[in-house]
This record gives C-alpha cells, sequence and structure tokens, in this order.
C-alpha cells in the first residue's frame, strides 16, 4: 500500500556540511523503569538533512525523537539541537521547541479552537506575532498544505489526513529550523496517506532538516539522504536509501525488510 | 446535463414511491403503547401509578389552593387551627403572608427592608449579566467589583446617609447569596490552582494539595464551621476579632476549594496526554499551555459535575445555622418559633423551598445550555 510516490527521482540533497550539526545524539540511553529503550544512541543529523528512521514497533524509534524536543527525558548521553544542549533548564527548552516543530501519529490538534486558531495560537503568545501577520502567515502555510478553506473549521469537522496537514502548517508557522515527525501516516485510511506524504516531500524540497518515522519505504526513497534502521533501542545500520535497502548488512534489517515488503 | 425529469427512472425500473414507516411506530399513541401499555404487567402499573398520581394531585391543589387561608388579622390564627383539624384541611399561607419579611430579611431592621430587597435584586442581576456570553470580557470584572462594593454600602451602610446595620443583625436571603457567591467565587479559582498543583511536578506544591484536599474533604462542613466559629477565635489575639460571617464564609470557601478541585483534576485527567505533548511541542509556556489549551477543554468536560457541586454547595449555606448565622432557613424556622404561629412549619419551608428551587434550577437550565453551546466544536 506504498502511496504513489515517484521513487526514480531522488530529491537533491540540501545538506549543508560547512554548517554545524543541527541535531546531535551522543551515546543517549533511557529505561522506562528496569526497561531499557534507547541503548547508547549516535546520531548526526546535518542542517537541511533529511534522516528517515525506521523499525520495527518497540525499537525505539519514537522515543528517540520525542527526545530530540524533550517530550521524553532521556538518561544518559547528551542531545544538542540546533547548538543548546539539552538539560533541566526550561527557558532553553522553550527555545528549543520554538525552533523545533512536531507532527504526531494522532494529529493532536487543539479541538476547540478552529484551524486558524490553532496555526496562531504559538506565533502570537510564543513568537509575540500581531493577530494579523500570524493569520497570514497561516493562512499562507493552510494554502500550502491546499486547505485554506477549512480555515474557520473545527479539527473534528476535517478528515484524517486533513488533520495531519493542518498540524504541518500549525508546526510550520512556528517557523522551524527542524522538523520531526513521529509517524504522520500510522493513523491514517490509505487513500489520506499520499496527500500527507506529498507535503512532507514539499517541505522536503525546501531543505528542511527532518527527522521522520515512518514506514512509508516509497517516501524514504524519494527524499531521504539517510535512512536510519533501529532494532531494541539501538542504531542497526543506516546509510543511503537504496544500498541500504537493496543490499542490507545485517540479519535485522533483511528481517524487517522482508516483513514490511511482504505486508505491501 | 441531460433533461431528465425527476421520477422517471433511468434503467426503466419503476421509481419507488417515497415509504413511510409502517403505521403506529411514530406519533404520541405509537409512544405511549411502547412505554405505558406494551405489556399487561406495564398496563396495570400505568393505570394504579396513574391513579395515585392524579388522587394525589388533587389532594395537594385542594390544601395548597382551595382550602387554603391567604391571610388573617392580627395573628389570629384560630381559623388555621380549625382548618388544619378539619375533614378537609388547607395550606395556612397566612403564614408566609405575615412572616415574608422576617423570612427574607431576617432581624435586618424593619424600616431598613428596602435595602437587603435591593441587594437580592443586585446579586440576581448579577448572576444574569454574567450568565451570559457577550458579557463576558475584562468588563465583567469591573462590574463585579462594583456590584459588590454596592452590595457592602447597602448591607452595613454608616454612610450616605444610611444607618449602619451591624453584621449581626443581617438575616434571611441576602446572608445566603452573600456566602454562595462569595464562597463559589473564591472557591472554584482557588480549586482550579489545587487542582493544578495536585499533578504538578513539584513534590512540594503536590503535597501540600494533596494535604489540604484530604484534610478539608475528610471532615464534615459542620466541624469546620464550629471550628470556625467557636476555636479559631481562641487562637487570636486579644481585641482582635474577625467577624463571624467572615469566619465561616472562609470555612465554606475553603471546603468547597476542595470539592471542586477534584472535579477540575477529574477534567484535567480525561484530557489525552497529546494534548499536552502537542502545546510543548509548540514550545508554549506552562501558563499558556494551561490557559489556552488544558483549562478550557478540561472545565467543560466538567460542566456537569462543577454545576453539581455549585447547586450543592447553594444549599449547604444553610449549614451556618448551626452557628447563629442567620441565612434564609434560619429565619425560616424562627419565624414559626413564636407561639401564635406554631405549627405552621410546613407552609414555610414549602415556601422556602421554591426560592430554593428558582436558584438552583436556573443553575442546572443555564449549565445544560452552556455545555450544549462550548461543546459545539465536537459536533460534526
Amino acid at each position: 500500500m506504498s502511496a504513489a510516490i515517484d521513487t526514480e527521482t531522488h530529491l537533491r540533497s540540501a545538506v549543508r556540511t560547512d554548517a554545524p550539526p543541527a541535531i546531535l545524539l551522543d551515546k543517549v540511553n533511557k529505561w522506562y523503569g528496569a526497561m531499557h529503550v534507547l541503548r547508547d544512541v549516535s546520531l548526526s543529523v546535518a542542517t537541511g538533512e533529511r534522516v528517515v528512521v525506521c523499525g520495527p514497533s518497540g525499537s525505539g524509534k519514537s522515543t528517540m525523537i520525542r527526545c530530540i524536543n524533550r517530550l521524553e527525558q532521556h538518561q544518559e548521553g547528551r542531545i544538542v539541537v540546533d547548538g543548546t544542549e539539552l538539560s533541566d533548564d526550561v527557558r532553553a527548552l522553550d527555545a528549543i521547541r520554538r525552533e523545533v516543530g512536531m507532527v504526531f501519529q494522532s494529529f493532536n490538534l487543539f479541538p476547540h479552537l478552529t484551524i486558524l486558531e490553532n496555526c496562531t495560537l504559538a506565533p502570537i503568545w510564543v513568537r509575540r506575532m500581531p493577530k494579523k501577520e500570524a493569520e497570514d502567515l497561516a493562512m499562507h502555510y493552510l494554502t500550502r498544505v491546499k486547505i485554506p478553506d477549512q480555515a474557520r473549521k473545527y479539527p473534528g469537522q476535517l478528515s484524517g489526513g486533513q488533520q495531519q496537514r493542518v498540524a504541518i502548517a500549525r508546526a510550520l508557522c512556528m517557523k522551524p529550523k527542524i522538523m520531526l515527525f513521529d509517524e504522520p501516516t500510522s493513523a491514517l485510511d490509505p487513500e489520506m496517506i499520499k496527500e500527507v506524504l506529498d507535503t512532507m516531500v514539499g517541505l522536503a524540497e525546501d531543505g528542511m532538516t527532518m527527522i521522520c518515522v515512518t514506514h512509508e519505504m516509497g517516501f524514504a526513497r524519494q527524499v531521504a539522504d539517510r535512512v536510519v534502521f533501529m532494532d531494541r533501542g539501538e542504531i542497526v545500520e543506516q546509510g543511503a536509501p537504496e544500498p541500504l535497502f537493496n543490499d542490507p548488512k545485517t540479519e535485522r534489517l533483511r528481517t524487517f525488510l522482508s516483513q514490511i515488503l511482504r505486508g505491501h | 446535463m441531460s433533461e431528465i425529469s425527476l421520477g422517471t427512472s433511468i434503467a426503466g425500473v419503476p421509481e419507488a414511491a417515497p415509504r413511510q414507516p409502517p403505521a403506529l411506530t411514530t406519533g404520541p399513541v405509537a409512544w405511549l403503547r411502547a412505554n405505558l401499555f406494551s405489556s399487561w404487567l406495564n398496563t396495570a402499573l400505568t393505570l394504579v401509578l396513574g391513579y395515585l398520581i392524579v388522587r394525589y394531585a388533587i389532594s395537594f391543589v385542594d390544601w395548597a389552593f382551595v382550602n387554603a387561608i391567604w391571610s388573617v388579622e392580627n395573628n389570629q390564627t384560630q381559623a388555621c387551627r380549625a382548618l388544619k383539624a378539619s375533614a378537609t384541611p388547607g395550606a395556612c399561607w397566612a403564614v408566609v403572608t405575615e412572616k415574608h419579611r422576617f423570612i427574607l430579611f431576617g432581624t435586618y431592621p424593619y424600616e431598613e427592608h428596602w435595602r437587603p430587597a435591593l441587594v437580592c435584586v443586585l446579586f440576581t442581576a448579577l448572576y444574569a449579566v454574567s450568565a451570559m456570553r457577550r458579557f463576558w470580557r475584562k468588563e465583567l470584572a469591573l462590574i463585579w467589583i462594583a456590584t459588590l462594593v454596592v452590595i457592602g454600602i447597602l448591607m452595613w451602610g454608616g454612610i450616605l446617609g444610611l444607618s449602619y446595620v451591624p453584621q449581626e443583625r443581617w438575616g434571611g436571603l441576602p446572608i445566603t447569596l452573600i456566602l454562595a457567591t462569595f464562597g463559589l467565587a473564591f472557591a472554584f479559582p482557588l480549586s482550579i490552582l489545587v487542582a493544578l498543583g495536585r499533578r504538578s511536578s513539584m513534590p512540594a506544591v503536590r503535597v501540600l494539595c494533596v494535604a489540604y484536599v484530604e484534610l478539608i474533604r475528610g471532615v464534615p462542613l459542620i466541624s469546620l464551621l464550629f471550628m470556625a466559629s467557636v476555636m479559631f477565635p481562641l487562637f487570636l489575639p486579644e481585641g482582635i476579632n474577625i467577624d463571624k460571617l467572615l469566619r465561616a464564609q472562609v470555612a465554606i470557601t475553603l471546603f468547597a476549594g476542595a470539592y471542586l478541585a477534584e472535579v477540575v483534576r477529574g477534567g484535567l485527567q480525561a484530557l489525552p496526554k497529546g494534548q499536552y505533548e502537542a502545546a510543548d511541542a509548540l514550545g508554549l509556556s506552562y501558563w499558556y499551555k494551561t490557559g489556552f489549551i488544558i483549562l478550557p477543554q478540561a472545565l467543560r468536560l466538567v460542566i456537569p459535575p462543577l454545576v453539581n457541586t455549585f447547586i450543592g454547595f447553594f444549599k449547604d449555606t444553610s449549614l451556618v445555622l448551626i452557628i447563629g448565622i442567620f441565612d434564609l432557613l434560619t429565619a425560616g424556622k424562627t419565624a414559626v418559633v413564636e407561639p401564635a404561629w406554631q405549627g405552621f412549619g410546613v407552609e414555610v419551608y414549602l415556601a422556602i423551598s421554591v426560592i430554593y428551587f428558582c436558584y438552583c434550577f436556573a443553575m442546572s437550565r443555564y449549565s445544560q445550555n452552556l455545555e450544549a453551546e462550548l461543546n459545539r466544536h465536537r459536533r460534526r
């Protein structure tokens, strides 16, 4: 059921090697109680790089990207985002979260606010943007995700695909430097996956730094500069999508790929 | 567009006429059949209960209206007593017409009764204005402050040519409204803070809030009122005396706050975790997150139990009678102590119930509208 994305042409890379890495994870460890969910995870993501993270469920991929904006706290190791190390410093954390947009599997739109209010709330109160300007910005991004006509509706009145596109627009309204996607299409009906993936491809074309947890291999082939395969809390294998998928080095990745392909 | 007249089917199959539901599945007759006479047992129950309802309704109307005495001369209650003992008993509403000013305003000086009456009107108007959504602006706070100041001036007097009336002489409906309004106006914000505090990541705050809720909830309101009226003054230094009404007010506020806090906490817990995470991920600070995302949703969810608690506390203010504060119920009780009027408590209590019912029913109806209005976004 891989979405009909043109896998022939891979996007031109926008990786900037001259800048310091946008995200750096250095031997990050995390436990839930006694369960070791992240084991010595080290990952460096350059500005403009598009990383797709895949792996079986329970492999720690969601936990890893949720650690990047500290929705989960890691217990050992260092995470540096946009030059700032994550710590208990609330002010530094708020600064980081302003620069890191996140899209969730279950959309998490605010159901009591209209689409437009969902998009303008954070720019107005966090970025201190005048209301008019924030609304113009929101309409700009809503147009970009192709739902400007729904701006006055409530999230409950939209389809799942539309809601997820609103969620993307809401994150973009903060003009983030980095976007995190946590299985953005897993909760969607098949016919809605494409519209969300198309939006994400458009974003990738603009050179946004992205980390995306997804099982959409077509999307990975088309946009990813690098695919990271995780299993049981550790990064098992990583590399450019074509060599990684066509010639997996480890048995775990081979098993995973065969399972996904069989499922499709 | 091709011109196909309506009613002509394309494939030659005759168009089905619009079908009506089978006869007698809708309408009042069908409703009666389905709900009251669906089986011989239901029919029997309907007939028996119908007979009882009609019979008691007729007796009540006879008692309350047909045979009732509406007024008597000079506290001469013999007619009432005779009526009560007769074969066709009737209500003696004379007690209410005679004593209504005492019931409503207690021992407030008789010639100054217009002042507490105006206070009751002001309170009721304040509720009405606050209930209208188009007044939900910053100015509403000013309206509240101004109205409460005017109410204070009216009750105490001592300036503007109004004679001074000490608090001990206040009574009746104004006391009930004062206790309920101030109690809930302070208890509600307090409860939100406590509910948030109970979910705080700071252990000291959490422990404090849990201790407050558990301590207050663990004792009856009556014992709190006793403590406020009897024990608390013992701890005060010589010469300092805090108004008894104020002490009762604080006790009621604290008590209501603990209960409301648990209701609000229920709403906070009902929100999906994703709402907190989405607000965090956007970089909203704690107070923005709480004010814009969490509370608006959580409070809407708990409107029914909130109003339930509000109504409960409106009536619980009557417990202040045990520390000698003259609220509406106490005034009514005292009104029938006088020998001439002894034995006519039922009429007085019924009249008081009607007053309580008006306020409580209004709250209940209003909350239903508010709930429907605020949860419109949930509809598709």
